[in-house]
């Protein structure tokens, strides 16, 4: 009874993470866990980590993680499917109100109050990394904390897509050899 | 006509892979690399479009990437649209995490890996801030000095007060609202 379970598990951890990441994370600790015992408070701590060094959403990554310890490919496959259920159903819907309304002047107005509030959120997104990768933190920022190999990085990766519009997914290929060359000369 | 939509959905899987493949990070990550792609290349989308879909993603609940996903599959290719993005965001992950599950001591603990993994966050970040600045620049282009108070004062509640971002798009949602009815009350009386 192991599948039809994280299926249910992970529905709800779909369906409840309303805002990403951040929001999942304890989310998927109460179902995996607390509640039904699938993974120990260490394995959890695994999980969040590799979850950060992997490319991909957390929710899914959780969902495939938690999956394969409990019940091998199907859990897996089942707990990933059970994660994305609820966006199917959510997210289409809004894609066919988008579709259907976009021109009515009500959400032209709240959508055109939108815009720039996403791009504010964007910017701060960017902004909070930066300050990561620069002082190892925000509430970090001091002379002694700043990490100058990648600082010099990122300055290079921003100044090729700014001015030579380099392909972003290169960009960042190029950043993590630097990062590696970098490292073994021992500068980062 | 049928080979060209075949055409068209396989771009779409493939993009969605590819961006899948290599975005570390939160949801605002993926939507930066869609827009470089979607819009800037493909033009597929026009820019206000990716920001709406940017908006509805990080208001529906699950993953902003698969949300995002699914309404750009929707715009670019009906049901079968999203389907293929849906696949194509999704794969990545879970044939990742597959592996990495079986050994992951291994992978988390060794140096190269860290290394890699620190540089290419260098690049995220600049991606993200790249994309960012056109974006804003354009805001700014717009002339209307309401879409500049709504981007500082979502910029100022997620960035310095941490607010949690479901209530900023809430609160700008209720502006554009109250900005519309207004706007009428207002043209009614003239």
């Amino acid at each position: 009874m192991i599948l039809p379970q994280l299926f249910l598990s992970f529905v709800q951890i779909g369906l409840f993470s309303i805002g990403g990441g951040y929001v999942a994370i304890p989310l998927i600790q109460s179902q995996t866990v607390d509640l039904h015992h699938w993974l120990t408070a260490e394995q959890f701590m695994d999980l969040a980590t590799i979850a950060e060094m992997t490319p991909g959403p957390i929710a899914l990554n959780g969902a495939t993680f938690v999956g394969m310890r409990v019940a091998g490919l199907p859990g897996a496959v089942i707990a990933t499917f059970g994660c994305i259920l609820p966006s199917l159903f959510i997210a289409s819907l809004l894609a066919y109100i988008y579709r259907k309304y976009r021109e009515l002047p009500m959400l032209q107005g709240v959508l055109a109050s939108l815009r720039p509030a996403v791009v504010a959120l964007i910017g701060a997104a960017g902004l909070n990394m930066l300050l990561q990768i620069a002082f190892g933190g925000r509430q970090q920022i001091s002379p002694e904390n700043a990490q100058w190999a990648a600082m010099a990085l990122f300055a290079g990766a921003f100044f090729s897509l700014r001015k030579f519009r380099l392909n972003p997914i290169l960009t960042m290929a190029l950043c993590g050899a630097g990062g590696l060359a970098l490292g073994l000369l021992g500068l980062m | 006509m049928e080979q060209s939509r075949r055409k068209r959905l396989l771009t779409l899987f493939f993009s969605m892979l590819y961006i899948s493949a290599f975005t570390f990070g939160g949801g605002f990550v993926i939507v930066t690399f869609m827009k470089r792609k979607f819009v800037d290349e493909l033009h597929w989308l026009d820019e206000q479009e990716m920001l709406d879909m940017t908006a509805l993603a990080q208001s529906s609940p699950g993953a902003i990437a698969v949300n995002a996903a699914i309404l750009t599959g929707w715009k670019v290719g009906g049901f079968a649209g999203m389907a293929a993005a849906v696949l194509g965001t999704v794969i990545p992950p879970v044939v990742i995490i597959s592996v990495i599950s079986l050994f992951y001591n291994l992978f988390a603990e060794n140096r190269f890996v860290t290394l890699v993994l620190k540089g290419m966050a260098c690049g995220v970040a600049a991606v993200i801030l790249d994309v960012s600045l056109s974006l804003g620049k354009n805001v700014l282009k717009s002339g209307q000095w309401t879409h500049y108070a709504v981007m500082a004062a979502a910029f100022a509640a997620t960035f310095f007060f941490r607010v949690n971002v479901i209530w900023i798009i809430l609160a700008a949602a209720v502006v554009g609202a109250v900005l519309v009815l207004y706007s009428r009350k207002g043209g009614g009386q003239a």
